[in-house]
C-alpha cells in the first residue's frame, strides 16, 4: 500500500525495457483436460450461509458446488484436493475495482458521461487480475472513475485470468451506472492553472445535474412511450424520437433494469441522492465508499441501499477527514447491508485482512466479518444466488487459505473459479524460473536485435500505468493535483 | 507590516540561535514522578528471554525494573495485566507525522519545501503536536515515530525534493514539540535521482518521453549537483574547524550538511531500484557518508551489497504491489524474509501517516510469507530504533531505557488485537481518538425518525 499505485505510475514512468513475462504466457488456467470433477476435504469450510465445517468437504461438479459437508466420498473420476489445516471460503467479491480497464477509467471531460461503458475497454491482460485473483478475489464490479456526477457504464466481471476479455464478463449480472457526489464530480483537487472550471464546481451543482440528466430522461422515456404506444396502436408513418446514447442508460435506470453505484462520502450528499432517487422514482442500488455512512445508517437502512465501504482509510482529503474504522460495525449494527471494497489493485490483494478489522472496531462477529467481503457483496450486485457463499447450486468461486482469513497471517494457496483452479500458489512458484528463462532469453533477443541495427529505434518501454484508482490516498503528496481519477 | 514580519522571523531567528550554540533543541522535560508497576503480565522484552508472569516498574518516565521476581515499590499505581502482554511500543520509521493533516489540502500539508536543496529544514520545526493523526496512531500501539520531510512523496508540481531536510524523530504525545521531543535530527533525507526517460509534467498534465541518452545525462547531472553540495559543505567545515569562520558569510544550509560530511548524520536515502541502489551505496561510499536506504523495492537484487556495506533499510510497506508487471506478485511479501536470511538489516515503516496503524499488518504479512516472527517484531521496534542510533533509549524493555510501551490483549501485529494501555515517557497515555469519539458519538444516536 504501499506506495502502491502511485509508486508503480511513478516506476512506469521510469526506465525498464520489460519483456512482459507475466505469469500469464504460461499459467494453465484453464487446462484443456481440467477435470469436472473435485473434491476439497479436511478442511475449515468457511461457508459464510450456514456456519463453518471442521474437517469439511466441498465436491464441485461442472462448476457447481455440488454437496457441502462433513465427509464426502470422493467420486471416482475426482480430482481430490487434501486441505488438511487449510480454509475455504467463498471467493472474495469486490464491489469497487477499477483493474482490468484498458486505459484511463475515467471520461471526465463531460459532467454526464452514461454513454460511456466500462464494459467495452476490458483488458484480460492487465497483470492486476492475477495479482487479485492471487489475494482470493473471484468477482469484482469493475467501475469508472469518480469525475463526473453521471459516470460511465460498469461491468461486473469473474476474474478469469487467462481468458479473453469477452469471457470476463459475470454471466447475467445487471450491468451498473456510476454516479459520484462531492469533491471528486466537482473537480475541487484536480483544478489545474489556467484551466477554465467545470459545471459543476459545488454540492448544489452536482444535485442539478443529477436531477437535470434524469429530468431529460424521463421526457426521452415518455416520447418513446408514446412512439410505442402509437406503433401498436397500428399507426403508420410515424417518426421514432431519436436515439441518445446519453439517456438510454438512464431510462434503464428508471426502469430498474441498471444498478446505481453511487461513490460519495459526506453524510448530506447521501439524503441528497436519496431524494433525487425518490423524485424521479429509482433505486440507487449501492453507495459507495460512503464514509460518512455511519451518521445516517438508519436513513441507509430504510432506503434498503447497500453500502460498500474502505476498512480503514482517512484523512486523504477533506471528505475522508470523518472517515473511521468503525464505519462498517456502525452501519452493519443499524441494518444496512455493508461491503468492504478496494478500490485500488493492491488494496484488493487483501480483503480478507481489510474484512477482519471490523471484528476489532466495531465487535463484528467472526461471521459477519466474513460476509462483508463475500455474501453481502454479492447481494449488493445481485449475483448472490450464484455466488457468495459455499452453498450447493452454487458456482463453485472459492478460495483456500493455509491459515485463518481473518488474520495477517493467511497466505491464499489456491483461487478456484467455476471450479477451476485460476491460482496455485505452488504452481506459480514452480513454474517462476521457467519465467524467469524466458525472460531472458527474451531481453538477448532484444539485444541482438538492436546491436545488429545501432540506429535502430529504441525498444518499446513499458507502458506508463494509467489507470487511477479514483481515491488514492496512498502514497504520500501528489494527491493535491492528480490524487484521483484524472 | 514590518512588525508582522519581525515577529513572525523572531522566533525562527532564536531558533536558529539555538542551532547553532549546539543547545539540545529539546532540553530533558521535567516528568511526573508517579511510580507505576504492570503486573502479571506477560512481558515480551525483546532483549533476552521473555517472561510469561513478570511485573514492569515504570519510575520516573523510565524503566526501572523488569522481571519475574520484581517488588512493587509501595505507592506505586498497579496495573494487573493478568491475561495481557506487554511489547515495547512500536516505532515507525517513515511517517509525516504533524507534517501532514489532511492529504488535498495544502494548507495542512508541510512536508514537502519548495525547492530541492533544504537541508536547513526540520520536521521538528512543523510538527503540529494537535494532529488528530498522533491519537489514531498510537492508539494502534505506535510510541514513537519519525516525521520525515519530503519522504518520497512529490509536491503538486511534481518534485520530491533532492536534499529534503532532516528527520526528527517524536513521541506519540506530548503538548508541545518540546516533550515530544526524542531527537531533533535523526536523519538527513535524499531523494535519489532516478534514471527517467518518461516523466509527467504537471505543468500541462501530459507524458514527455525522452532518449536514454538524455535522461541518464540529467540523472548525472543531478547526482554532480548533489557531489558539489556537499563538496561545499565539506568546505565550510573545513573553514570552521581552522576556526575562521568569522572569514566567512554563515551558510545555514551548508551548516546543516556538516554533520552528514562528518559522518555524525546518516542519510535516509530514498531510492527502490537495484540500479540507483548501486549508485547511491557507490557514491556514499566514496563521498563517507553514513547511509540508510528507504524504499528499497529492489533491495533483494542487492541484498549482498547492502550486506557487505552494513547498510540498513527501512523498507516500503510489504503490501505494496511490485514494480514490475513480470515480477512474482508476492515480491515485496517475501523479500524481508530474503533480506533477514541474508543478513541485511532492516526495519517496517509505513511512509504515510493516514496508514501508520498498519504497521504491525505489514510486519505480520512479512511473517506469513517466511520471515520469522520474532524478527518482525524486532523490525517495528528495537530495529528502527538502532537504525537511528535510539536503541540506548527506546525499543526494549530494559532498566533506564525511556517507558515506552503497550499492553495488548495478543499479538501486536495481528490485525484484532486490541491496545489496553499505553505508556509514552512513562505516561499512561490515553488511546482515545478521533476516531473513537465519532464511533461513540454516532452510535448513540437515538433511531432516526
Amino acid at each position: 500500500m504501499r506506495g502502491a499505485t502511485m509508486m508503480r505510475t511513478i516506476a512506469g514512468l521510469a526506465i525498464t525495457f520489460c519483456a512482459g513475462v507475466a505469469p500469464h504466457a504460461l499459467n494453465a488456467a484453464n487446462p484443456p483436460g481440467a477435470p469436472s470433477v473435485i473434491l476439497i476435504q479436511n478442511a475449515t469450510v468457511l461457508t459464510v450461509s450456514h456456519g463453518t465445517i471442521e474437517h469439511g468437504s466441498i465436491l464441485i461438479k461442472d462448476g457447481k458446488i455440488a454437496e457441502v459437508g462433513q465427509s464426502i466420498k470422493a467420486p471416482q473420476d475426482a480430482q481430490v484436493i487434501d486441505a488438511a489445516g487449510q480454509f475455504v471460503m467463498p471467493g472474495i467479491i469486490d464491489c469497487h475495482s477499477h483493474i482490468a480497464v484498458d486505459g484511463s477509467v475515467n471520461e471526465g471531460s463531460v459532467s454526464v458521461s452514461s454513454m460511456a461503458n466500462i464494459a467495452e475497454v476490458l483488458d484480460s491482460d492487465d497483470i492486476d487480475i492475477y495479482r487479485d485473483l492471487a489475494g482470493g478475489v473471484t468477482a469484482a464490479n469493475i467501475l469508472h472513475g469518480s469525475a463526473n456526477a453521471i459516470g460511465g457504464q460498469t461491468v461486473v466481471i469473474k476474474l478469469r485470468w487467462g481468458q479473453p476479455s469477452a469471457k470476463l464478463p459475470f454471466e447475467g449480472a445487471l450491468p451498473g451506472i456510476k454516479f459520484a457526489l462531492g469533491e471528486n464530480p466537482k473537480r475541487s483537487n484536480f483544478s489545474l492553472p489556467g484551466q477554465p472550471k467545470r459545471y459543476p464546481a459545488t454540492r448544489m451543482g452536482v444535485e442539478e445535474t443529477i436531477r437535470g440528466a434524469f429530468t431529460e430522461a424521463r421526457d426521452y422515456r415518455k416520447a418513446w412511450d408514446d412512439y410505442n404506444k402509437r406503433v401498436s396502436a397500428g399507426g403508420k408513418n410515424l417518426i421514432p424520437p431519436r436515439r441518445d446514447l446519453k439517456l438510454d442508460p438512464l431510462v434503464e435506470v428508471l426502469e430498474g433494469k441498471r444498478y446505481v453505484h453511487a461513490h460519495c462520502y459526506r453524510e448530506d450528499e447521501i439524503l441528497m441522492l436519496l431524494r433525487v432517487a425518490k423524485e424521479f422514482g429509482f433505486k440507487v442500488r449501492t453507495f459507495q465508499h460512503v464514509l460518512e455512512g455511519y451518521k445516517v445508517a438508519d436513513e441507509l437502512a430504510a432506503a434498503g441501499v447497500g453500502a460498500s465501504t474502505f476498512s480503514d482509510w482517512w484523512a486523504y482529503k477533506v471528505e475522508a477527514y470523518d472517515a473511521i474504522p468503525y464505519n462498517a460495525a456502525l452501519m452493519t449494527r443499524r441494518g444496512v447491508n455493508v461491503s468492504i471494497n478496494s478500490d485500488d489493485a493492491e488494496e484488493a490483494t487483501h480483503l480478507n485482512q481489510e474484512a477482519a478489522k471490523s471484528m476489532k472496531f466495531g465487535g463484528l462477529s467472526y461471521d459477519e466479518a466474513l460476509k462483508l467481503v463475500t455474501l453481502n457483496p454479492a447481494i449488493q450486485l445481485g449475483i448472490d444466488k450464484r455466488v457468495g457463499s459455499i452453498d450447493v447450486g452454487k458456482d463453485a468461486d472459492l478460495v483456500i487459505y493455509n491459515h485463518d482469513p481473518l488474520s495477517a497471517y493467511a497466505v491464499v494457496q489456491k483461487t478456484v473459479i467455476d471450479g477451476r483452479v485460476y491460482f496455485d500458489r505452488q504452481r506459480d512458484i514452480a513454474q517462476r524460473p521457467e519465467r524467469e528463462n524466458e525472460k531472458k532469453a527474451l531481453l538477448e533477443k532484444e539485444k541482438k536485435s538492436t546491436e545488429k541495427k545501432p540506429d535502430a529505434k529504441k525498444p518499446e518501454e513499458k507502458k506508463p500505468e494509467e489507470k487511477k484508482p479514483e481515491e488514492k490516498p496512498k502514497p504520500p503528496a501528489l494527491v493535491a493535483s492528480t490524487g484521483g481519477a484524472l | 507590516m514590518k512588525g508582522i514580519f519581525l515577529s513572525r522571523k523572531l522566533p525562527y531567528l532564536f531558533w536558529l540561535a539555538s542551532l547553532l550554540c549546539f543547545v539540545p533543541f529539546a532540553a530533558a522535560q521535567s516528568q511526573p514522578s508517579g511510580t507505576v508497576a504492570i503486573t502479571h503480565a506477560k512481558i515480551f522484552t525483546l532483549a533476552g528471554n521473555t517472561i510469561d508472569d513478570g511485573i514492569v516498574v515504570i519510575r520516573d518516565g523510565k524503566i526501572a525494573a523488569v522481571g519475574a521476581s520484581v517488588d512493587v515499590p509501595a505507592g506505586a499505581q498497579v496495573i494487573d495485566a493478568k491475561g495481557l502482554q506487554v511489547y515495547p511500543g512500536m516505532f515507525d520509521a517513515i511517517t509525516q507525522m504533524g507534517l501532514r493533516e489532511i492529504g488535498a489540502v495544502s494548507a495542512t500539508v508541510d512536508s514537502n519545501e519548495t525547492g530541492n536543496y533544504n537541508p536547513d529544514v526540520v520536521a521538528a520545526t512543523a510538527v503540529s503536536p494537535s494532529s488528530e493523526h498522533i491519537p489514531v496512531t498510537r492508539a494502534s500501539g505506535i510510541t514513537e515515530v519519525l516525521a520525515v520531510p519530503a519522504s518520497g512523496g512529490m509536491d503538486s508540481f511534481g518534485s520530491r525534493g533532492v536534499l529534503g531536510g532532516q528527520a526528527s524523530a517524536i513521541h506519540l504525545t506530548g503538548w508541545t514539540i518540546d516533550e515530544m521531543l526524542l531527537k531533533k535530527s535523526a536523519a538527513m533525507v535524499l531523494n535519489w535521482p532516478e534514471i527517467q526517460t518518461r516523466t509527467f509534467d504537471f505543468a500541462t498534465f501530459t507524458r514527455k518521453e525522452k532518449p536514454y541518452s538524455e535522461a541518464k545525462q540529467e540523472y548525472e547531472k543531478q547526482v554532480n549537483e548533489i557531489t558539489e553540495w556537499l563538496e561545499r559543505a565539506r568546505h565550510y567545515a573545513q573553514a570552521l574547524e581552522k576556526g575562521s569562520a568569522a572569514k566567512y558569510d554563515r551558510d545555514i544550509k551548508l551548516e546543516a550538511l556538516v554533520p552528514v560530511i562528518r559522518g555524525e548524520l546518516p542519510l535516509l536515502l530514498f531510492a527502490d531500484r537495484a540500479r540507483e541502489i548501486r549508485n547511491a551505496v557507490e557514491f556514499c561510499e566514496k563521498q563517507k557518508l553514513r547511509m540508510i536506504l528507504a524504499g528499497g523495492s529492489e533491495a533483494y537484487k542487492v541484498k549482498d551489497l547492502l550486506r557487505a556495506k552494513s547498510i540498513p533499510v527501512i523498507l516500503r510497506p510489504t503490501l505494496t504491489l511490485p514494480l514490475e508487471e513480470d515480477d512474482p506478485y508476492d515480491r515485496l511479501l517475501t523479500q524481508p524474509a530474503e533480506l533477514a536470511a541474508a543478513g541485511v538489516r532492516f526495519a517496517f515503516a509505513s511512509f504515510d501517516n493516514s496508514f501508520a496503524r498498519r504497521l504491525g499488518q505489514n510486519a505480520a504479512n512479512a511473517v506469513a510469507y517466511g520471515l520469522p516472527y520474532d524478527e518482525a517484531l524486532r523490525a517495528v521496534t528495537i530495529y528502527p530504533a538502532r537504525i537511528f542510533g535510539l536503541d540506548n533509549q527506546i525499543g526494549t524493555i530494559e532498566p533506564g531505557k525511556i517507558a515506552n510501551l503497550i499492553v495488548t490483549n495478543g499479538d501486536p501485529l495481528e490485525l484484532t488485537t486490541d491496545v489496553r494501555y499505553l505508556f509514552i515517557r512513562g505516561q499512561l497515555t490515553s488511546t482515545n481518538n478521533r476516531h473513537k469519539s465519532l464511533y461513540e458519538k454516532y452510535l448513540n444516536r437515538p433511531k432516526a425518525q
